[in-house]
């Protein structure tokens, strides 16, 4: 059994269906990225995940327990942590105040994990008394991110966390999320930026329409001539 | 010599009088404030709830008075004001509870949610005038005067008077400290924070397991508070009438709106701007001119503006923000 | 209340019950407090459907919410006074010229101003903006006050105003809509394309100003001193003429009746039957918006602001026409209730009741559709009166079981604020249980 699980879901917002059987699984402090064609259902997947979408069918496991009926509130409380495509800071708040707002459900002293954060994103112990809306794009993601990292996750999901910053801003995000995984932290990125995204990642899943085209290691995904020639552009 | 009785003037009949009418518009902008950033709408009930607070602050300190209690050189009033506040505010939790919790779930558009508050708004109006009547009440007691005309021409020996009430001092301190506590609150507490962070960002907020009941409850625990304490201070200054706390809607609502609607400082910055505006553009600057302008004695009394416009102040400078800076001078929220 | 929330539920027999409700109403009033007293409802619940079909464009057909419904109504209430009075001798000449000087040297400098801040793009431009208005404001006060001095000086305990220019009265009326609709586009023009409640906010200032300067204004119409005797529209008669004339009182006597009260009957109809063709043409040209591409639009703009922009729609110029529109309907039902009360009382205008009671009517009988507009006027205005009516004898009952004193004397003087909570009340209620309203949109 995989440390995330999210077997065969299928459901939507409205009358029709968006995912149809989608199945996902992380392992342990593994990279899992899902790539595909816009509107293959990429987010909607993660929401799925995270419980912000109402299933028809499938089930979501998360560390042996099945998840599928909980809030995302008490997802966030089993260990899960979500940073959304957009709007995914406190922009008039600090960047300290929105770590802090990351640590609202804890009730023991988070000051460590703040000085952990600042670790990991130095830039950010520099900026922590300017409003996390003044920032620039790449910095208000590593907010979004050390938001999400505060409850201590033992899953991080990342909508599109390189949407919109410069390529510099990209690698410099990635060999942090590396640095996260190291950690033991499990990571679910959806991302558009898919050939560098899964020359990072342990396992890639290729969505079209919903449902699962191809799953297997990053490496292999990129090895694939015919993954290469529909989906990475050649 | 002039030049300091002509400063003495209009500190007179200017600062003082605008400090105390600014500290009052400040108070009642920061609870429309508060409730458009958490709960978002403009609350048209905000005039009435001042109303009621303030008609259920004067029973009480009726009561008092009864019974022989009073708080020396200070009003009664002030003695009555915590329970005015636990009365107002436990009003607007039901109004909460009976109404507003409706709209908020179904996630109804902020223009139905203004309809609605104006439902309220009758209904709290007719609340008040059951409880206390329509017509104009002075409940200020204590003492009257902290400098009055006498004692300055005594202590100066200037030939221009200068009076400080009692009510006027009594505003400004209490309204000082209600901002300080009220901004300590939001930036230093974590439900503060929290409060602040459901305002930035509803979603983000509930993902971080802010809980929005919580939010709202203290939202208009605090509205309450403001409300009361704003409309009873300006009670004790000019005096209770419930019709004028309908119309001291539309300069409350130009003080949040020219600070920028959802700020907290640009509804306390806004209060003073409003209220001096309409103060000094409805004085009668004839004294202050002879004084200055030795050799002239004006003609009319120098009044731009007829005291009978002063809500056209609040309304032109409302007009001019939404012309030149619809967001407010501090950059307000705009959904 | 039934509610059906799904267009086409709708029995065609829903709005003829209705209105046959209403009238068994109005009989009832006529049967037991007498035929006078039921006109008199029936009038005045005229003009508010009028007022709440000029609502009904704002709110019903566009989501607009007009919190000045008063201001036009005042406003447009000042044609009447302006355009059927007789002139006051001598008030023209002496202050006339001075004042439209005054006028003309305002708006140059606001002319002046604008342009300065839009066509040069230097610094200071703000201080020389400012500097345009303190002149101008100081040569318009230079003008404005000798003339209004001169104006009221002349005969002030019964003049002291302009006074008209003795026009029939039925002009007055489109009229009063003109000016409303100027004023709404001034307001319209700065609010309307920024937050929905924005131009909630600024029309409930526009309102107040316009009132206050309705009270204090006594060389337009005498301020608190109000005007009395404005003339009545064709072709209603006076009482005092008729139960003069041998023939009408012959005829009075013929059917059995009091000549007086005749002659009060006779009055109350001839204005009822003006205002019912007025009420019968707003709603039949409403209608006839409604269903053209620009009325369809309308709606598509307030069910889904967002796409309809997308659309191509220019939102903001819509909003202001539909906005505008609604206000000259507010405005003319403003000046007919002036010719109906035949004085001008500026101290009379109350938001309560002329701005949010419209709103509740509008909202009880049917956001969107103009029959339910006028039969909530009607309705709403019916229950606020009797309301009044029954209010004290509901608070005597209640306090009946009290000792004579403090307590018993209160409940019962609160009565009069008891149609307050009703409204209040009955609003939320249907906001909640039946946001269709009565006649809901088709």
């Amino acid at each position: 059994m995989s440390f995330l699980n999210a077997a065969d879901m299928t459901g939507g917002y409205g009358k029709a269906d968006i995912l149809h059987g989608c199945t996902l699984s992380v392992e342990k402090g593994e990279i899992a990225v899902i790539v595909g064609p816009n509107g293959a259902g990429k987010s909607t997947a993660m929401k799925a995940v995270f419980g912000m979408l109402p299933l028809r069918g499938g089930s979501v496991t998360f560390d042996g327990e099945d998840i599928t009926a909980l809030t995302p509130q008490q997802r966030v409380r089993k260990g899960m942590g979500f940073v959304p495509q957009v709007n995914n800071v406190f922009p008039t708040m600090t960047v300290e105040e929105n770590l802090e707002m990351g640590a609202f459900i804890r009730t023991d002293d988070f000051s460590h994990t703040i000085a952990q954060v600042y670790d990991l994103f130095p830039i950010l112990k520099e900026k922590r008394r300017q409003n996390a809306g003044e920032l620039s794009g790449g910095q208000r993601q590593q907010v979004a991110v050390g938001r999400a990292l505060m409850t201590r996750p033992s899953l991080l999901m990342l909508d599109e966390p390189t949407a919109g910053v410069s390529p510099i801003v990209m690698d410099e995000l990635f060999d942090r999320i590396i640095e996260v995984a190291r950690a033991g932290i499990s990571i679910l990125m959806v991302e558009q930026n898919a050939r560098q995204a899964l020359e990072i990642a342990d396992k890639g899943y290729v969505l079209v329409q919903g449902a699962n085209r191809y799953t297997d290691t990053g490496e292999a995904l990129l090895a694939d001539p015919e993954v290469r020639r529909t989906f990475l552009g050649g | 010599m002039d030049v300091i009785n002509a400063l003495v003037a209009i500190t007179n009949y200017v600062i003082i009088p605008a400090t105390a009418y600014g500290a009052q518009l400040a108070l009642g902008a920061l609870g429309v404030t508060l409730v458009y950033s958490i709960l978002r709408f403009s609350n048209f009930a905000q005039g009435d709830t001042m109303a009621f607070g303030t008609g259920v602050v004067i029973l009480i300190t009726w009561g008092f008075q009864a019974m022989g209690i009073s708080f020396g050189p200070l009003p009664t009033a002030l003695l009555a004001l915590p329970f005015g506040i636990v009365i107002t505010a436990a009003l607007l939790l039901g109004t909460d509870r009976v109404v507003y919790r409706y709209y908020r779930v179904t996630r109804a558009s902020p223009v139905v949610m203004v309809m609605v508050s104006v439902g309220v708004m009758f209904v709290m109006n007719a609340l008040t005038r059951f409880l206390i009547g329509v017509d104009q009440i002075n409940f200020d007691d204590g003492a009257r005067f902290v400098i009055n005309a006498r004692q300055w021409r005594e202590m100066t020996g200037l030939s221009e008077p200068l009076t400080l009430r009692s009510t006027q001092l009594i505003t400004v301190i209490t309204a000082l400290i209600v901002m300080v506590a009220l901004f300590w609150f939001l930036n230093r507490t974590r439900t503060g924070k929290s409060m602040r962070a459901f305002s930035d960002n509803e979603d983000l907020a509930l993902l971080s397991g802010i809980d929005p009941q919580r939010v709202v409850t203290v939202t208009w625990i605090i509205t309450g508070a403001l409300a009361t304490i704003a409309g009873t201070l300006y009670g004790l200054d000019k005096s209770f009438k419930a019709f004028t706390y309908f119309q001291i809607l539309l300069p409350i609502f130009a003080s949040a709106v020219v600070g920028g609607i959802g700020s907290p400082v640009g509804a306390v910055v806004g209060g003073f701007i409003i209220s001096f505006s309409e103060v000094g553009l409805t004085y009668a600057w004839k004294k202050v001119a002879t004084y200055l302008i030795p050799g002239w004695e004006p003609e009319g009394l120098v009044q731009l503006l007829s005291t009978d416009y002063k809500y056209a102040v609040s309304f032109t400078i409302l007009i001019l923000v939404l012309i030149f800076r619809p967001t407010g001078l501090f950059r307000g929220k705009v959904v | 209340m039934s509610a059906s929330r799904q267009p086409g539920e709708t029995s065609a027999l829903r709005a003829p019950l209705f209105f046959a409700v209403l009238a068994l109403l109005l009989v009832i009033e006529g049967v037991t407090s007498g035929w006078n007293s039921a006109l008199g409802i029936l009038n005045m619940g005229l003009l508010s459907a009028i007022m709440a079909l000029g609502v009904n464009l704002q709110w019903g057909y566009a989501g607009l919410f007009n919190a000045g419904a008063m201001g036009f109504l005042a406003l447009g209430g000042i044609a009447p006074v302006l355009i059927s009075m007789p002139p006051t001798p001598g008030a023209f000449r002496a202050g006339g010229m001075g004042l439209i000087a005054a006028f003309a040297v305002a708006i140059i400098a606001l002319i002046l101003a604008a342009q300065v801040w839009r066509k040069l793009r230097i610094r200071g431009r703000g201080l020389l903006v400012t500097l345009i208005l303190i002149v101008g404001f100081f040569a318009y006060r230079g003008l404005f006050d000798p003339a209004v001095a001169a104006i009221e000086a002349i005969n002030p305990s019964a003049a002291g105003n302009l006074g008209g220019l003795g026009l029939p009265t039925l002009v007055s009326w489109p009229v009063g809509a003109l000016m409303a609709a100027g004023a709404a586009w001034l307001v319209g023009k700065t609010a309307l394309g920024l937050r929905s409640d924005y131009l909630a906010i600024a029309t409930l200032g526009i309102a107040e100003i316009l009132v206050a300067i309705l009270k204090n204004e006594q060389w337009l119409d005498r301020g608190v001193l109000n005007v009395n005797g404005i003339p009545r529209p064709w072709p209603v008669p006076y009482e005092i003429d008729l139960q003069n004339s041998a023939s009408f009182v012959k005829m009075a006597q013929g059917w059995g009746m009091d000549p007086v009260l005749a002659s009060t009957l006779l009055v109350k109809l001839a204005f009822l039957v003006l205002f019912l063709i007025v009420v019968l043409l707003l709603i039949w040209a409403s209608q006839m918006a409604l269903k053209s591409p620009w009325g369809r639009m309308m709606r598509a703009i307030r069910d889904n602001e967002v796409s309809a922009a997308a659309m191509g729609k220019n939102v903001t110029r819509r909003h202001l026409q539909i906005f505008v529109l609604g206000s000259a309907v507010i405005g003319l039902a403003g000046a007919m209730m002036i010719s109906l009360d035949g004085q001008m009382t500026p101290s009379s205008y109350n938001p309560l009741r002329y701005t949010f009671l419209i709103l509740v009517m509008v909202i009880i009988g049917g956001s969107g559709n103009n029959w339910g507009a006028a039969l909530g006027g009607v309705l709403i205005w019916y229950l606020w009166v009797k309301a009044g009516d029954w209010g004290p004898d509901i608070m005597t009952m209640i306090a009946a079981p009290f000792p004579d004193g403090g307590l018993k004397e209160h409940l019962v003087d609160s009565a009069a604020h008891m149609r307050m909570l009703v409204m209040g009340v009955l609003l939320l209620l249907v906001l909640r249980f039946s946001p269709r309203g009565l006649l809901p949109e088709k």
